[in-house]
């Protein structure tokens, strides 16, 4: 039972997002920019670095429905699942760039504690090719999230753990992004399917 | 120095909005919606949840710039906001706020801290749903805002009289403002 009344059938932060539509306009758009906007990094790897951070502080919509868009945006193969799950095991072993792999231990950094990105992580990165926007945007990406998996979390929303439905919200998602999209329907998988 | 190229003489936040301006649009109407926007609780008590947990994750430009907000919501009174740093148990503040500031400290530390119990203590002094749902993503929002600031490494001044008037214009003016 999430700790205030939100719309039934919702799941993670749509819930909070139709409960409060002053706050989920802001927040859309945020999640928009830094997730979809105009970047040198990819979307694929901007959603790594969101399921990466929210792996770490244990949320498990924001991880999985972020890990789907993700792999959805890789071509959606089990293959692409699988690279999503081994960034959260263990981004160093994965078959990532020298430069996602610095940009990650930027953002695990971020999770924790601002305090502890120091300038040999940042300096490890530019060694890697990372541009000043992306150190930025890795930090407020790897922060937002940090705010999502607590608002998530914090209001007890309902999380369920079926696995076709984060593979919905992927799709979805990364075809239609997070603004102008009517999120007060529960998420229909097996009519989905059929789209 | 700032682990990237930011404007001098700018400090915290104000000088990555000015690096970014793309998300800067967004992050301050979030501020502003949260703070600022039409609600049961007043600015002052929403700035002083926002004060608290910067002051929690030890982020000092964000609780000394909203601590001072706080205080000119309050008339320039910075007493009430300095009794919530010292100890939320003894500050002049509504019991209902003490109960936001206990769910305010747990989401700090990780929103499942929050429990049925912490909610319905609120409750029982009289906090709403929308209440507890902007005390969440007030201190979820400040979760961000200070990692932002410091993992960014931000240049953070000490100087009181700046964030004096730093608080006015933002209890005054807001967050959506023209630079």
């Amino acid at each position: 039972m999430a700790h205030i009344q939100l719309l039934k059938g919702l799941p993670g932060i749509r819930g909070p997002l139709v409960f409060s539509p002053e706050t989920s306009k802001p927040i859309g758009d945020l999640v928009e920019t830094l997730l979809r906007g105009p970047n040198t990094l990819t979307p694929a790897e901007r959603e790594m670095i969101a399921t990466f951070v929210s792996s770490e502080n244990d949320c498990y919509y924001c991880q999985h429905c972020h890990g789907a868009i993700a792999a959805e945006y890789l071509g959606g193969a089990p293959a692409d699942y699988q690279l999503i799950d081994q960034v959260k095991l263990n981004f160093e072993q994965a078959p990532l760039s020298g430069k996602m792999k610095a940009l990650l231990t930027i953002a695990g950094k971020v999770q924790q504690d601002g305090k502890l990105v120091k300038n040999d992580d940042v300096e490890r990165a530019r060694q890697q090719g990372a541009t000043d926007k992306e150190i930025h945007d890795t930090v407020l990406i790897a922060a937002a999230f940090c705010m999502f998996n607590r608002y998530v979390d914090g209001l007890a929303t309902w999380q369920p753990r079926d696995p076709e439905l984060y593979r919905e919200i992927g799709k979805q998602t990364s075809r239609l992004g997070y603004v102008g999209r009517d999120l007060s329907k529960p998420v229909q998988v097996a009519e989905l399917a059929n789209e | 120095m700032a682990h990237i190229p930011l404007q001098d003489g700018l400090p915290g936040i104000v000088g990555l909005f000015a690096f970014s301006p793309e998300t800067a649009t967004a992050l301050r109407e979030l501020a502003e919606v949260l703070l600022r926007g039409s609600n049961s609780l007043t600015s002052g008590e929403r700035e002083m949840l926002a004060s608290y947990v910067s002051f929690r994750n030890r982020c000092d430009f964000c609780q000394l710039s909203h601590g001072a907000a706080a205080a000119a919501h309050f008339g320039g009174d910075a007493r009430i906001v300095d009794g919530v740093i010292r100890d939320v148990g003894t500050a002049d503040v509504s019991d209902k706020m003490k109960a936001l500031f206990t769910i305010a400290s747990k989401v700090q530390e990780g929103g499942k801290l929050v429990t049925s119990e912490d909610v319905a203590v609120a409750r029982q002094h009289g906090a709403t749903d929308k209440e507890v749902h902007d005390t969440v993503l007030i201190a979820a929002a400040f979760c961000m805002y200070n990692r932002y600031v410091d993992g960014l490494g931000t240049w953070q001044p000490r100087d009181p009289n700046m964030y004096r008037e730093m608080g006015e214009r933002m209890a005054g003016q807001g967050y959506v403002r023209a630079q």
